[in-house]
């Protein structure tokens, strides 16, 4: 089985976040970076059902569309299961709107499967912790003509395709896909390991493929003017007590709000 | 939560383990008005102390360092909060094993309980440790791991108990105010985003942002963020199954520059190798910024993964094990690695309670506490971690940077006592450095300024007096033989020994002679044109300092002390001027300075100036304005070598006329250039003179150093009370010096005791010698006397065995070599003790 | 308006973007249309009430898509339904709410026309001003639109060039409210789209219902523990409130790394978003990543021992002392009220 990851390089921020002067930038001045969460999902889970498989030649391909600097992630993702990576190099450092990056990935998994033969199952996160454009996977699928579910929390393979689960408020729904098809994973499918000290020194041995992809997609209609943080949310903490004698007071807040 | 105070007499600013060590202990002392701020959240407000390993070896070469980590020691276990698990120190290299030896002489020393292990005794110990890896270990079974953050707590719980103590969490200091002084700016108020708190006092306790704090107060806390890299990693089985935070002893890899500590199923890694990261204070962002905490930065995988090899090649197991937690966290780098303690010398009443390690931290505390409260701290003589020790160059970024960047790797290397440092050179030299270095001069720092060590120029002179090398390498690093034959040739012709580096101080002014018969312990008071040597005291009665002063005219001193010593000794008359009346002025800079000595001193200085340089017209002592060669100097006939001759100053820009004067004249006199070495070392301790930092220490009292006079001046001094108490009070230790009998090794050749301060004096039977007052008996100098054909060195001893002839051992190297106590009480001289020469 | 609903019940975050869409409407001087899809079934039972919710909202009209494949949710067969139906009915601007549904079924809309979606939008200006709509004036042209990033921790302004406008409306950022003097009733159209047979394989295919009731999005009260909670088994208090409230009981990521509760109870960034009337936050210092999912709430409790948590600050109340005392209290002090009598 051939499964494709896509993940995105994300910084991982604290609880503020800061823009660069000129707005179209998070500043990462003093910030790491990391593969957007939901994304790290999918390359556990990837690296799963790989693990569940008999025999040999099934692959984890990872790919990534990003600044060079995105090496780190696919040899994160060497080191938690990954086998085989490839890189588009997004060129400016700026996010690209998600039609572009769509069109950029659609040409990627195209060359890649040109070379390595079609992908059973292409694994997208929900949305990337940065952008949220809740879109990129959907359209890359639509491309390639292979159906697409989002927020998936559970995946079975079987012999013909996949069962995929889906929470809902109540439960679960579940969608039963044909391969070769994609899915929009979400954080909570697993707990993603954590690489081994010695996957780390492997990791760097790890060959990663540079694709064009990037030169024929065109800009989109969506387009950044600035980022900006949200006016601050004016608090005044009324203090209810110090103690378990605050208890009555809190009950009729409870009350005054109509929940008891 | 307490309304936001107006006033406190003591704002502390930093709530990691030393602000809120200092509050408890301030608290102890009496302190009832004590404020505590941090920019952060409780009880882990972001800095170092949250993201620290939290352990601690408690055996270190240095003195000061171990008695603040065996106290900090001794509070983590009264406050329940120290788990004693033992520690391992494992050694690749038969360097490594060898630098074991010198640990066991410092635990021995300090001791603590210490034992080297064979390799089947460290596997013993740690079954998961590689046998084919190691040559053996250093085994500490005191070692400990802490809790530092609940100790923080518990610190600040006794203190606001007390009633003594506000905390004030998220609350950011915007400003230090400061109001003009007596003579510098004094603390007036912090300004926070609560609001303003008028003040007295001032503690910076702000681990890595303490420069941005102290630069807020106009003052500067030389230090840098640096990276420390750590990764947890884990689970292992063997680790799991033990259900205990530290069921091994926690293995530092020396060799390495790594450690493995046991965290419960998991297990810590963390380096000292990689590549020196340094950060600007700016760059570290805020609580609300970071990923995780301000200090835990983003970890850098490639910086890390040669120390993940090392890793596992020590402990094979750990390559399965998942990394959980990995980051480049923050600690604070010094210029020389050693805290920044004490008050700034920029800003009254502000103090610098920084680069500590969680280690030192309560001891800290309480260091910190008593120099706040009495003036100067009790529990040890602080010197090496003095704010003050360094000069105003030794304070910008770039040097403290450069050093930071050298020393780095060095945290768990093998550092010789005598180690020069490599970067941030020949930037402060004296006027004849062309000259010197033409002479082939070997260098070494002092304060800062190049001082020649040694000159390969009197390599000849070692066939000629047939000095021998030494054999063990550890021994001869750093050391030169011509330093040997320098002394003799001094000895025999003369020499001319560039001291420039001294830091020369004047003051004056119509208040004067009140002001320094104040400072120090010596009657100053004197005709013009004469001198004093005299001790300076704390307010305890122990050793400040020690210098030279001069009287030049009625309302004018000229005090000298010694290249070390001159930012410690600078602030303190600073801090002690009287608001009108004195003027202080630093004249190093302006001033150069070149001792000439030997039995054809007098006559050769004779031949370059008009006035009578003989015995009966300028005795010992005394102080002269002459013209040498027409250069207008000042001649101070005075010797610290044992030989006559003189001190002579001179305006720095005549600095080099005046060195060739004085070398083309002393052709025909034989003279040479002479270095540091006999200068400093062995010159002096033929002579037994005591030297600022290694006999002379606030710890010991100048009736203890034989420094004491037969009468005590009329007029008040500080520490004045506790020096008469002192002299009233039986002695319990007496400066000596000591004669080796025999310096022979087990492998059959000589080895050379370094007298770095951590060789201790035992008995014959091989006891260590405390005495009645805790304190124990170390070699505090040690070096050839090549005029008497012995090796000597200088320590203290309880009176019972402070008597000529007495029979001890000292230990170096983890050997014993027998010693006689020759010399003991105020002449400690062993070459020429009536002082026939010098006085010639 | 595509009003996003699960079999027949509409989302919460529908009825706030219709909200949204209105507003937009006014901008545009036009009037906002609703978009429902079913089958016969679902329309012939839950039809008249999801038309006059969309009323309510303020829909002038009902446009109900109906094909067996619509029976159940499935997202290429809303997608394609939605492209169906807007290649005919040539609407201004399309928006549906930013929930999983809605979401979806836009990108698949946006998909399949290739036309730019901007999801998870809190503000949006059109070009075009009432007087355009007089004169007949196109929509196209550029927008300017502000959109969350990072989970709301980031806003980021950006242009739309699009000939037909796609929205998703940010869920929690406008609060639902009916029209004012809302006409009772809509005028319905149906429309039946064409679907191939490929959409069937994106159906739901079955459910699997794990918790009867309320849900942790949809519950009046989410009593929530962090790290201070400690330890799986002190979740036992917090689940006594949350029944006494007839709430569910949420928790920090801090408590669903240590496997204390599932991952199904995360309130966060990548858990889920709720927005109770009162949210009570036990032992919870409050990441960012926690305090994006809980912002919602219309009010929040803090029960901390730390002062200064950020939880405690960003809280409109605060009790400051140790959650293992003042949760049993507060259940003792909620069953002493109850049991008196009157």
């Amino acid at each position: 089985m051939r499964i494709l990851v896509c993940v995105k390089r994300v910084p991982a921020v604290g609880s503020r976040i800061n823009v660069t002067e000129d707005g179209q930038q998070v500043d990462t001045a003093h910030l790491g970076f990391t593969t957007s969460p939901h994304e790290e999902c999918a390359v556990e889970e990837a690296a799963q059902i790989v693990e569940g498989l008999d025999g040999d030649g099934h692959a984890v391909v990872v790919l990534t569309l990003g600044p060079e600097a995105s090496t780190e992630q696919l040899r994160y993702a060497a080191s938690v299961g990954g086998s085989e990576f490839a890189l588009v190099i997004a060129d400016g450092g700026l996010d690209w709107d998600p039609q572009r990056t769509a069109a950029a990935i659609t040409a990627a998994v195209r060359e890649l499967e040109a070379a390595g033969g079609q992908f059973d199952l292409i694994l997208f996160g929900n949305e990337s912790a940065d952008g949220g454009n809740f879109q990129v996977g959907i359209r890359v699928a639509h491309s390639l003509g292979r159906p697409i579910v989002n927020g998936i929390k559970g995946i079975d393979p079987h012999e013909r395709g996949f069962t995929a689960r889906r929470e809902t408020d109540a439960g679960y729904e579940v969608y039963e896909l044909r391969a070769p098809c994609a899915l929009g994973v979400k954080e909570g499918i697993n707990l993603p390991r954590y690489p081994t000290m010695k996957g780390r020194l492997a990791s760097r041995k790890a060959q990663i493929q540079v694709l064009d992809g990037a030169d024929d997609a065109d800009a989109g209609g969506q387009s950044r003017v600035r980022l900006h943080r949200p006016p601050e949310r004016a608090s005044t903490t009324v203090q209810l007590g110090d103690s378990a004698a605050a208890a009555p007071a809190v009950v009729d807040l409870l009350d005054e709000l109509g929940v008891l | 939560m307490s309304d936001f105070p107006a006033r406190a007499d003591c704002v502390v600013i930093g709530a990691g383990i030393v602000g809120n060590c200092l509050v408890g202990h301030l608290s102890d002392l009496g302190w009832t008005d004590i404020v505590l701020l941090d920019k952060g959240p409780l009880p882990n407000p972001g800095g170092s102390t949250g993201h620290a390993s939290n352990f601690i070896f408690p055996v270190d070469h240095s003195k000061e360092i171990v008695d603040l980590t065996v106290d900090s020691q001794r509070q983590y276990e009264a406050l329940g909060l120290q788990n004693t698990c033992g520690g391992i120190e494992v050694a690749r290299s038969p360097e490594r094993m060898e630098e074991f030896r010198r640990r066991m002489t410092s635990a021995t020393c300090w001791g603590i309980e210490s034992k080297l292990l064979t390799v089947d005794e460290v596997v013993e110990m740690v079954p998961f440790i590689d046998s084919d890896v190691i040559l053996g270990g250093f085994y500490t079974p005191s070692v400990s791991a802490v809790d530092s953050l609940e100790t923080g707590t518990q610190m600040r719980r006794r203190a606001a108990e007390a009633g003594h103590l506000q905390t004030f969490a998220n609350t950011e200091v915007l400003d230090i105010e400061t109001v003009a002084g007596a003579n510098r700016p004094r603390i007036s108020a912090v300004m926070t985003d609560r609001g303003r708190i008028e003040c007295d006092t001032v503690a910076i306790a702000c681990g890595v942002w303490s420069p941005k704090l102290a630069q807020m107060a106009g003052a500067t806390i030389p230090l840098t963020p640096a990276v420390h890299q750590m990764v947890d990693v884990g689970p292992f089985d063997v680790l799991v199954e033990t259900n205990q935070e530290l069921a091994y002893p926690i293995v530092r890899d020396m060799d390495t520059f790594c450690y493995e500590r046991q965290s419960a199923g998991s297990m810590e890694v963390g380096s000292y190798a990689h590549r020196p990261i340094l950060h600007r204070v700016e760059d570290i962002p805020s609580n609300e910024e970071a990923a995780l905490s301000p200090t835990e930065m983003p970890f850098t995988p490639d910086d890390f993964d040669e120390q993940l090899e090392q890793a596992i090649e020590l402990m094979e197991f750990l390559g399965d094990g998942e990394i959980k937690y990995a980051i480049n966290g923050l600690l604070s780098l010094t210029p020389d690695a050693a805290p920044v303690l004490g008050p700034t010398p920029e800003v009254e009443n502000l103090w610098s309670v920084a680069a500590v390690w969680v280690k030192e931290g309560p001891g800290v505390g309480r260091l910190m506490a008593e120099w706040m409260t009495y003036g100067y701290p009790r529990m040890t003589d602080p010197h090496g971690s003095d704010v003050t020790r360094f000069s105003p160059q030794d304070r910008n970024v770039i040097h403290i940077e450069t050093r930071a960047d050298e020393h780095f790797n060095k945290t768990y290397g093998i550092v010789h006592p005598r180690e020069q440092w490599a970067t941030r050179r020949n930037l402060t030299c004296g006027p004849a450095k062309a000259r010197t270095d033409d002479l082939g001069a070997f260098y070494f720092e002092a304060g800062g300024w190049e001082r020649p060590h040694w000159y390969e120029s009197n390599a000849d002179l070692v066939e000629r007096y047939g000095i021998e090398g030494r054999t063990h390498e550890w021994d001869a690093r750093w050391w030169s033989p011509i330093t040997d034959a320098e002394h003799l040739h001094l000895r025999e012709h003369c020499g001319l020994v560039d001291i420039s580096p001294f830091q020369v101080f004047e003051v004056s002014g119509p208040g004067v002679v009140p002001y320094i018969e104040r400072m120090v312990v010596n009657k100053c008071d004197l005709p013009v044109g004469r001198s004093i040597y005299t001790p300076v005291l704390t307010a305890d009665g122990g050793f400040r300092s020690d210098l030279t002063i001069v009287r030049l005219s009625e309302d004018r001193f000229r005090i000298a002390t010694g290249a070390f010593d001159g930012g410690r000794d600078e602030y303190w008359f600073r801090h002690n001027l009287p608001a009108d009346g004195v003027h202080f002025e630093n004249r190093t800079e302006a001033l150069s300075t070149y001792g000439v000595w030997g039995p054809n001193a007098v006559a050769l200085l004779q031949t370059l100036t008009e006035t009578d340089l003989s015995q009966e017209a300028f005795g010992y002592g005394q102080v002269r304005d002459a013209l040498l060669s027409g250069i207008p100097a000042q001649m101070f006939r005075i010797s610290y070598v044992g030989d006559a001759g003189f001190e002579i100053y001179c305006p720095t820009s005549a600095g080099l006329a005046l060195w060739d004067a004085i070398t083309q004249a002393g052709r025909e006199f034989d003279l040479r250039p002479v270095g540091a070495g006999v200068y400093g070392t062995t010159g002096r301790l033929e002579k037994g003179y005591r030297l600022m930092g290694a006999e002379l220490e606030s710890d010991y009292n100048p009736v203890e150093a034989g420094l004491a006079r037969p009468r005590v001046k009329a007029a008040d001094f500080i520490g004045k009370e506790a020096y008469l108490a002192a002299r009233e009070a039986p002695l319990a230790a007496q400066l000596s010096t000591l004669r080796f009998e025999s310096l022979r090794c087990a492998e059959g050749y000589d080895r050379f005791p370094m007298g770095a301060g951590n060789e201790p004096v035992l008995t014959p039977a091989g006891e260590r010698i405390v005495d009645s007052h805790g304190r124990v008996s170390r070699v505090t100098t040690a070096g050839n006397a090549p005029s008497l054909g012995a090796y000597l060195a200088m320590a203290y001893l309880p009176p019972e065995l402070a008597a000529a002839g007495t029979e001890l051992s000292v230990m170096y190297q983890h050997e014993r070599y027998p010693v006689t106590v020759a010399a003991t009480g105020a002449n400690l001289a062993l070459f020429d003790p009536d002082d026939s020469r010098m006085k010639a | 308006m595509l009003v996003d609903h699960d079999r027949g019940a509409p989302s919460p975050g529908a009825l706030e973007a219709l909200t949204a869409a209105r507003s937009l409407a006014g901008k545009l001087g036009t009037r906002v249309e609703a978009v429902l899809l079913g089958d016969r079934a679902l329309f012939d039972m839950h039809g008249e009430e999801l038309s006059a919710v969309s009323a309510a909202y303020g829909a002038v009209a009902v446009h109900r898509g109906r094909h067996e494949f619509l029976a159940d949710y499935g997202p290429d067969a809303w997608g394609a339904a939605l492209a169906a139906f807007v290649d005919t009915a040539a609407p201004d601007a399309v928006v549906a709410a930013g929930t999983d549904r809605g979401a979806e079924a836009m990108a698949q809309l946006a998909a399949r026309c290739d036309l730019p979606l901007v999801a998870n939008c809190v503000d949006v200006s059109p070009n075009r001003t009432q007087a355009d709509a007089s004169s007949g004036a196109a929509t196209g042209g550029t927008w300017h639109i502000s959109r969350i990033q990072w989970g709301g921790s980031l806003l980021e302004d950006v242009t739309l060039t699009s000939t037909l406008p796609l929205l998703t409306i940010a869920p929690h950022s406008i609060e639902a409210e009916p029209c004012d003097g809302a006409p009772a009733s809509a005028a319905v159209v149906d429309f039946e789209p064409d679907l191939g047979p490929e959409v069937q394989q994106t159906l739901v295919r079955d459910r699997v219902t794990l918790a009867e009731g309320i849900t942790l999005s949809t519950a009046p009260v989410v009593v929530s523990g962090g790290r201070g909670v400690g330890s799986a088994d002190g979740f036992a208090p917090l689940e006594e409130l949350a029944e006494l409230l007839g709430g569910r009981v949420g928790c920090s990521r801090a408590v669903t790394n240590n496997g204390w509760r599932s991952h199904a109870d995360q309130v966060g960034q990548t858990g889920t978003r709720i927005a109770p009337e009162i949210y009570i936050a036990c032992g919870i210092s409050g990441a960012i990543q926690h305090w994006v999912g809980a912002m919602g709430s219309k009010n929040i409790l803090a029960i901390n021992i730390d002062p200064e948590a950020n939880m405690v600050t960003k809280a409109g109340y605060a009790v400051i002392a140790d959650l293992h005392e003042v949760v049993p209290a507060i259940c003792d002090e909620i069953r002493r009220r109850r049991d008196r009598p009157g």
